[in-house]
């Protein structure tokens, strides 16, 4: 599609502005990786208004060379997930706290810097860094994927050998108003390994991060993740997984405020008898400041007999947007492939809005797939039951919420986790008396 | 304890009076039956009296034990002792029906300056009340009346009013629906609850259920008011000929 020459020009501007800010660290074994992922950048161009995928969102904070402000946002509360035990490597503004974070010793996991190990020319991580992001790029560019395998100045790169006995915790801090991070993690779990990750926090006013993740045959990879509290910060992350055969890839994340998020989510489902799912719980109140919150997800099937599962959530309120798009691929000859696809967004108010695309794209006659995707208010009915059982409106409504939410908050499969994410909904929903 | 005086009811959206005006008084250990044609108001006025939206109340007064009613929000009536069986029960997906009972007793309790009750004694009572109502465990587990029968439906209105312990309780239409063994169940329940300080509203088109909740007092609904009350026998009488008899008299 030829767009017309100047806004291809401005385009190519915007690019060179936004990368002529950033460094590109250069050598190791990330050096080829990042010349490719920036020559991909500048050929694709940052995404524009008009580009088909980003409709529903305006990249313009995103693209800009300079990161908007964004206030530190701090608040009282036990740090989520404290009470498990875990491995925490803490973040702040995007730069790595070693005094912050646990020794990374866990049986069965490697756990390197990419900041120390990125200058080694040889490493298991060469295989990955870059590689999944690349591949991501079909058939639907990802710029700010590539400016990101460009230019991340630090992240992990985990590798699981066997069955991890606690969880990694990824925490990102934000601590100035003006930090602008860029992440970049690598994570392999080796054939029948497993591994919980953990994410947490706003980490910088804007925060690019890309997670590529290699699930092995037989491998297990469970991800839950909480966005941070902060009002103002805007965050774009991707996560490239490919998924092997018998392997089980699982990703849940809860979001609740933040001015702009959009989190792609990028699978392919590479080996026979694999799954994958992949679900969000967001929340959102315009009141507190602007609030868009975008879900982006992409899942190819390239194999026989596989799942996959996309559940996602929004509640909106005081103007607050959501965004959902969604595509289930199936490929030619991934036969008997079982995909499903629900996004569905609580409206609390007739000022926030919901837009959703959800898309399937088949070429295997032997498959079930299914989609949907529904925008709703509180049903009175069912709050004038509670309430006339003496459940007060707001505890009421509070309980239709997260009633809402529980088919997302199902895809956790640890109790104690998913407890944690509920009790952090259920104060959320109390803070703002919904 | 229960004391309606003129009430009268219109629609909210809509120029249309539903209650013209009822007199109704309900004394604390007394059964009061309301049968009525369909359409006469009965479950307006169990809606109004629990505080449903909807309507807008242009006239008269509703109070229990000397509060307001309409003046209060549908949980405080709750917690004052109000309960209304729904004549259609409302299914809630994604909240089981263990955590709604918890959540609902512990809320009254909590409005009346109780202490919560704990999981396990809980656990106790709902298991007890349950089983007199042969509602089996795997009932409890699933949404509030999601995949519930009509019947089930009913009795799991029944059980609610057994773990709240409402003082004065309006059943619209609970026999409706009912096979003859539920309806006995669903009786007894209500049998096992009376009570001195307990006053009853039934609303059934039906002596059936009455054979077995022997009413106090029985109340003739048409066109928005009470057009005639009467022992136990005047049930028997519609019973048998119906509301046409009582309808001309009352013009
Ligand atoms: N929300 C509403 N919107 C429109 N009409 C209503 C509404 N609520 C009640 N009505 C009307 O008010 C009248 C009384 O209805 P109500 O449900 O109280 O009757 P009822 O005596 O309970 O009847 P039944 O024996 O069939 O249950 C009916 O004509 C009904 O259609
Ligand atoms: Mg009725």
């Amino acid at each position: 599609m030829a767009a017309p020459k100047r806004s291809d020009d401005l385009r190519a501007e915007a690019t060179a502005a936004r990368l002529a800010a950033v460094t590109v660290p250069t050598g190791g074994f990330t050096g080829a990786a990042r010349a490719a992922a920036r020559a991909r950048l500048e050929a694709m161009g940052l995404p524009g208004r008009r580009d088909e995928y980003w409709r529903y969102t305006d990249p313009t904070a995103l693209n800009a060379a300079e990161a908007p402000e964004a206030a530190v946002f701090t608040a009282e509360e036990s740090p989520i997930f404290g009470a498990v035990d875990r491995i925490t490597l803490v973040f702040s503004d995007g730069v790595f706290d070693a005094a912050a974070s646990d020794d990374p010793s866990l049986a069965g996991v490697e756990i390197a810097r990419l900041a120390e190990a990125g200058r080694a020319d040889i490493h298991w991580a060469k295989d990955l860094y870059g590689v999944l992001e690349a591949r991501g790029q079909e058939p639907v560019a990802r710029p700010h994927a590539a400016l990101n395998t460009a230019a991340a100045a630090d992240g992990i790169l985990i590798r699981v050998t066997g069955k991890a006995a606690k969880p990694v915790h990824l925490v990102y801090r934000h601590a100035s108003v003006q930090s602008d991070a860029i992440l970049h993690h690598c994570l392999r779990i080796e054939p029948g390994a497993e591994l919980t990750l953990l994410e947490s926090g706003p980490a910088a006013a804007r925060f690019n991060k890309v997670l590529e993740v290699d699930v092995a045959a037989g491998g297990r990879f469970h991800h839950i993740r909480a966005q941070g509290r902060d009002h103002e910060r805007r965050a774009i992350t991707h996560i490239f997984a490919r998924v092997g055969e018998g392997a089980l890839f699982k990703s849940f994340t809860m979001t609740a405020n933040g001015r702009m998020t959009r989190n792609e989510c990028v699978i392919e489902i590479a080996g026979n008898d694999a799954v994958a799912h992949v679900a969000g719980a967001a929340l959102g109140d315009g009141a507190s400041g602007a609030f868009h919150h975008d879900d982006t997800v992409f899942v190819t099937h390239a194999a026989e007999r596989c799942e996959s599962r996309q559940v996602f959530k929004k509640v909106l309120k005081n103007g607050a947007t959501g965004v959902f798009q969604g595509k289930i691929l199936v490929k030619p000859g991934a036969q008997k492939t079982d995909g499903y696809q629900i996004s569905q967004s609580l409206l609390l108010d007739e000022d926030s809005q919901f837009l959703a695309k959800p898309e399937l794209e088949i070429y295997a006659d032997d498959v079930k797939c299914s989609h949907g995707s529904t925008t709703g208010a509180i049903d009175e009915t069912a709050l004038f039951y509670l309430r006339s059982r003496g459940v007060p409106r707001e505890d009421a409504t509070s309980l239709l919420i997260l009633s809402f939410l529980a088919d997302a908050i199902a895809e956790i499969e640890d109790d104690r986790l998913a407890e944690e994410i509920v009790s952090r909904l259920e104060a959320w929903l109390a803070r703002r008396k919904v | 304890m229960l004391e309606i005086r003129n009430l009268q009811v219109k629609l909210q959206d809509e120029d249309k009076q539903i209650l013209k005006g009822v007199d109704l008084t309900v004394e604390p250990g007394k059964v009061h039956a309301i049968m009525g044609p369909n359409g006469s108001g009965k479950s307006t006025l169990s809606y109004v009296l629990s505080g449903r939206d909807g309507y807008e109340v242009t006239g008269g007064s509703a109070h229990l034990d000397g509060a307001d009613l309409l003046e209060m929000e549908p949980e405080d009536r709750a917690a004052a002792g109000l309960f209304l069986a729904f004549q259609y029960p409302v299914e809630i997906p994604g909240v089981g029906n263990m955590t709604f009972l918890r959540t609902a007793l512990n809320a009254q309790r909590k409005a009346r300056g109780e202490p919560e009750v704990s999981a396990g004694d809980f656990l106790k009572l709902v298991r007890e009340k349950a089983k007199t109502l042969k509602i089996d465990a795997e009932m409890l587990k699933r949404p509030v009346n999601v995949g519930f029968s009509g019947g089930e439906k009913k009795r799991n209105e029944i059980l609610q009013m057994a773990i709240l312990e409402p003082t004065m309780c309006i059943l619209d239409e609970t026999d409706s629906g009912l096979d003859v063994d539920a309806m006995r169940l669903v009786a007894d329940g209500v049998n096992a609850l009376r009570s001195e300080g307990r006053g009853f509203l039934v609303i059934t088109h039906y002596q059936r259920l009455l054979d077995h909740i022997r009413p106090d007092v029985v109340h003739i609904m048409a066109d928005g008011r009470i057009i005639k009350t009467g022992g136990p026998d005047l049930a028997l009488e519609v019973e048998k000929n119906g509301y046409a008899d009582i309808l001309a008299e009352a013009l």
